[in-house]
């Protein structure tokens, strides 16, 4: 999979605002002296190396990152970066980075959340966050369970998992995070996997450089309560089937040797098909257009993940559009109010027009 | 037209007067206009603003009357009185809902444009009261201020519906002609409040006027009275409500802190007027965010406080329930945070329009672990400002969070408030740390975000964006200084003791708690907190009206308690302490200094009156010096006083200065 070429000028990018490094960085700036505490073998290590490494190409002042997270395992996440950071409480990143953001137009804010945080506890911030488009990177990192408190099923399990908790099997519906991303207008979303270093580099850059809220479902291995939940993305025997590769302009097509692709099929549905099946080959398969501004596409997609075992998955940027973040509109309004009304008379304030005299 | 009778006006010391009618009649509004025409006048005033949460309900029937009280006078007064002088009553279903609070004597003023068959059946009347006689001990004025109306608006054109709707502009300017109100306000309001409707707004200045004159030119009024302007100390005044005075208190906190303010609120009664308020102040730095639930409010004022801003959110109870795992956030990061209480009835829902002083306990301990902070309570409307600013130095000096108690009673109702010349408000440093504040093993500069200041204890405190001083906080415990996670026995210990410590310490910079004692030798103190400053004030002038000795001082500091209240409530034989709760903070006083107070509960969603308290504080005062119950009088003498006899020193006689009671 390659890089992505989003093409979105007419917003200021996400890191507007943000002031530049005066020197190149290097990624052991960005690691804390903080002993990282995950399990052995555990995806959140894949995606803490590739985010240090990331992080010196954006080219900003180190100090004004802020990382915010939840509770789980994956929220340990800030204590292990020389960024400023908040390990805050269970399912409220969201809303406390929110704040954050509004206050600090200068502030490049990340969330760092896991599925049972962003989905379950938290789930109203979520897509209250996604629908305002505040100026967001949200790090979802779904291991499709609950690892910190040892092992119950998670909103994104399977049905019928069998944990601690589900003796015989779940009967929950799981969540699937970038239909609930989509069906809240999310105007970035991207789903990738924490042993691709490079696609999930290409997916931050992209996340980093878009205005508003960015959510980037990350699939993580759980090795200790949940382990080869994504094998069919990481074996090389399988996941040439299993990954739906999406990059903006091109037809979807994927499979050995490319003999799968994706096409419309009834009404607003995508369906995999064998190529060779089609009545004109590669010309009927969609190309994939992330700046579609109907989310209902984008949607179509993400309806091609399975419910169940995962066998196959749509992988990438499944939408990028423009709207106006929320904090830059919240902002404005106070630069027009001072505009108008300069800014502020306390004395004249608290005075007030209607008052009497004693004297 | 001109008068057969002429018009005599009678000397009042002060009026209680009371609108009532359907809550789609405008009676809030009519109150509020009526209380600036006062406040203009320069009488002293308070109201009590009362009205049913449903925002319509169904028309004409009891549980849809609202009501608006305003006492105003001609020396200082404290509450909104007990007892209406004059019930306004534009319905039969607001007659009924009132009647019980009227003493005899008093005037009724009825609209008796409804008192139709229907619709007294409706609310339980056989027969009409203004014809059984069953009023006869009031002095009643029944008028028919609905068709009056219509017909003083016939030029404009309305509906009947439209043109019936300024009835209540009517019985204003009736009630501004009968107290000799100054007009000009309520006419000005008019042109600015229905400027793009001409016909409304004709029709309403129309009704008022008409209501004016009809008081003027109607033989059915004999006698205005006057309340002359009360003689308070020198200075520009002006009305202020609690919510109004809170919403410019949390502004001038964060301006004279230099900080930007950002409010994180969700809308919850009586808590949603602040809200408002600060939405419409952005050119003073001041962001609202209208968030998703109590806990995102919460949240995003945390965050917002993170990143350098005041961060503030305001509720009330049950929405401090929800946030109450951010505000123990809060207290492990050791960030400022200023969290309004509005506080209503509970539990659970309640009655959310009524006032109430029960979330004391919950605010003080409603957190897991061990979770100390400030607690602050305001004692009139206009003091929450005072509150608001206080809530501030300490939030931004101390690294906290910091609870603000008002309650519905002060959100709504109002009083003059001197107007503060806010350059002389205390400043307020937030002592950001820019540089280093360590150095490591080796020698090299090293930022401890958990490195105290030694006489505060307050934390650094170093935003993003500061160079070299990166650091990460969160909700799990702390080691000493590098503020690194730590599940040390010892350092849990250490840090669970700092923390108490340092809001422990906050007393050091608050004053003594005053004590009114005028001679010093009562045996009974009565100590309140909030909104029971008025009613317990003036209960207490009742009882030295009788001769009783009782010293009185009130709390808003609740913590820390002000460095000297043990003390203070040892040097009394009893200390009463009245609540609108099963007695929270007698409570915390029985726990902190092992002495036994005396509780005074009433949980009625309603203040607490004058009088009750006046008999309940007679009867300690006598029994504190040892008098039996049969021969003790002064409760029921301070209960039973009226009007110029219990609250200033002239000598008025009752029955002249009760109005109306002189027919």
């Amino acid at each position: 999979m390659s890089t992505v070429d989003l093409g979105l000028p007419s917003l200021p990018g996400g890191l507007h605002g943000v002031p530049a490094a005066s020197e190149p960085q290097n990624r052991k700036e960005y690691v804390s002296d903080q002993e990282v505490r995950w399990c052995p073998g555990c995806g959140d290590y894949a995606v803490l190396a590739a985010f240090q490494g990331f992080l010196p190409e954006l080219g900003i002042k180190r100090e004004n990152i802020a990382m915010v997270s939840g509770i789980g395992c994956s929220s340990r996440f800030p204590y292990y970066l020389s960024t400023y950071g908040m390990h805050s409480i269970h399912g409220r990143a969201p809303a406390i980075a929110t704040g954050l953001a509004v206050a600090r137009p200068d502030l490049s804010v990340w969330v760092v959340t896991g599925d049972g945080d962003a989905l379950s506890i938290g789930g109203n911030h979520l897509i209250h966050s996604l629908r305002r488009n505040v100026n967001l990177k949200i790090l979802l990192f779904n291991n499709r369970i609950y690892g910190l408190t040892k092992g119950q099923y998670s909103p994104t399990s399977e049905p019928g998992k069998v944990t601690k908790s589900t003796p015989m099997g779940s009967v929950d519906n799981p969540f699937n995070p970038v239909s609930l991303a989509l069906g809240a207008e999310a105007t970035f979303v991207a789903r990738t996997i924490d042993s691709d270093r490079k696609h999930l580099t290409s997916v931050l850059r992209a996340a980093a450089e878009h205005r508003g809220t960015a959510i980037v479902e990350i699939y993580q291995n759980c090795p200790i309560f949940n382990d080869n939940a994504f094998e069919a993305f990481k074996d090389p025997e399988t996941r040439d089937d299993a990954i739906i590769p999406l990059v903006h302009g091109e037809p979807i097509r994927f499979g050995k040797e490319g003999r799968l692709g994706v096409v419309r099929d009834g009404f607003a549905s995508l369906a995999v098909k064998e190529v060779a099946d089609l009545p004109n080959g590669e010309a009927d398969l969609v190309v994939h257009d992330a700046h579609a501004d109907d989310p209902a596409y984008a949607f179509a997609l993400s309806r091609l993940t399975d419910a169940g075992i995962l066998h196959q998955a749509p992988i990438g940027i499944f939408r990028a559009v423009e709207r106006p973040a929320y904090d830059d509109m919240v902002r404005q309004q106070i630069t027009t109010a001072q505009e108008a009304q300069g800014t502020g008379d306390l004395q004249a304030l608290v005075t007030g027009s209607d008052t009497w005299t004693i004297n | 037209m001109n008068r057969t009778v002429t018009i005599e006006v009678k000397q009042l010391d002060r009026v209680v007067i009371r609108f009532a009618g359907d809550s789609g009649d405008g009676m809030q509004l009519t109150g509020d206009r009526f209380t600036a025409e006062t406040a203009s006048f320069g009488n002293d005033l308070s109201t009590l603003p009362n009205f049913p949460a449903e925002i319509r309900a169904p028309a004409g029937t009891l549980p849809g009357v609202s009501s608006f009280q305003l006492h105003f006078a001609d020396h200082d007064i404290l509450t909104p009185g007990d007892a209406p002088d004059v019930l306004i009553a534009m319905n039969p279903a607001a007659l009924k809902a009132n009647l019980r609070d009227v003493p005899r004597g008093a005037t009724l003023i009825v609209d008796t444009a409804d008192f139709t068959a229907r619709n007294l059946k409706r609310i339980g009347y056989e027969q009409n009261p203004l014809e059984t006689g069953e009023l006869d001990a009031y002095h009643v004025i029944g008028l028919n201020l609905t068709g009056m109306t219509v017909e003083s608006v016939k030029e404009f054109g309305l509906s009947r519906k439209d043109a019936s709707r300024a009835k209540n502009m009517y019985a204003l300017g009736l009630v501004s002609w009968l107290f000799q109100r100054p007009v000009e306000s309520t006419i000005t309001f008019l042109e600015t409040k229905f400027a793009s409707k001409p016909d409304i707004r004709d029709a309403n200045i129309a009704a008022f006027r008409a209501g004016y004159n009809f008081g003027e030119t109607a033989e059915e009024f004999s006698v205005r009275y006057e309340v002359k302007p009360a003689k308070m100390a020198t200075g520009t005044y002006r009305n202020i409500s609690g919510n109004l005075a809170l919403a410019y208190g949390l502004v001038a906190g964060a301006q004279r802190a230099g900080l930007p303010l950002v409010l994180g609120a969700y809308p919850i009664t009586p808590a949603s007027d602040v809200l408002h308020e600060l939405s419409k102040l952005k050119r003073f730095n001041v962001t609202t965010i209208q968030a998703e639930d109590e806990i995102a409010g919460v949240g995003a004022a945390l965050g917002a406080s993170f990143g350098g801003a005041l961060g503030v959110t305001t509720s009330s109870g049950p929405g401090i329930s929800l946030k109450s795992e951010t505000i123990g956030l809060g207290v492990m990061l050791e960030l400022p945070l200023v969290v309004c209480d509005i506080q209503r009835a509970g539990p659970s829902t309640g009655m959310p329009t009524k006032t109430e002083q029960a979330d004391l306990l919950q605010v003080m301990f409603g957190r897991n672990g061990e979770a100390p902070l400030p607690v602050l309570a305001a004692q009139s409307p206009a003091d929450c400002f005072a509150i608001a600013v206080e809530a501030a130095r300490i939030a931004i000096t101390y690294r906290t969070p910091v609870i603000v108690l008002s309650d519905g009673y002060l959100a709504n109702g109002s009083e003059p408030w001197q107007i503060p010349v806010v350059d002389d408000l205390p400043t307020i440093d937030p002592n950001f740390t820019l540089e280093p504040n360590a150095t490591d093993d080796k020698g090299a500069p090293l930022y401890l975000p958990y490195l105290r200041d030694p006489e505060t204890l307050s934390r650094a405190w170093a935003i993003p964006g500061t160079a070299g001083l990166d650091h990460r906080i969160g909700g799990l415990e702390k080691e000493d200084k590098t503020g690194n996670i730590s599940y040390d026995p010892a350092n849990h210990d250490l840090m669970i003791r700092t923390r108490q410590a340092k809001v422990d310490g906050i007393a050091r910079s608050i004053d003594p708690i005053e004590v009114d004692d005028p001679d010093g030798t009562a045996k009974v103190l009565v100590l309140g907190w909030g909104s029971t400053y008025g009613p317990i004030g003036a209960g207490v002038r009742r009882v030295r009206k009788v001769g009783g000795k009782v010293a009185q001082a009130h709390l808003r500091h609740l913590n820390p308690f002000p460095p000297n209240l043990g003390d203070l409530l040892r040097s009394y034989d009893k200390v009463l302490v009245p609540e609108m709760n099963l007695g929270q903070l007698a409570m915390l006083l029985r726990a902190k200094f092992l002495v036994d107070v005396v509780s005074y509960a009433q949980v009625r969603g309603m203040p607490l009156g004058a009088a009750e308290l006046a008999e309940v504080i007679g009867n300690l005062v006598e029994e504190t010096e040892g008098i039996d119950d049969d021969a003790r009088h002064l409760g029921e003498a301070a209960a039973n006083l009226t009007h110029g006899e219990a609250l200033n020193g002239n000598e008025h006689d009752l029955h002249q200065s009760r109005l109306g009671g002189a027919r």
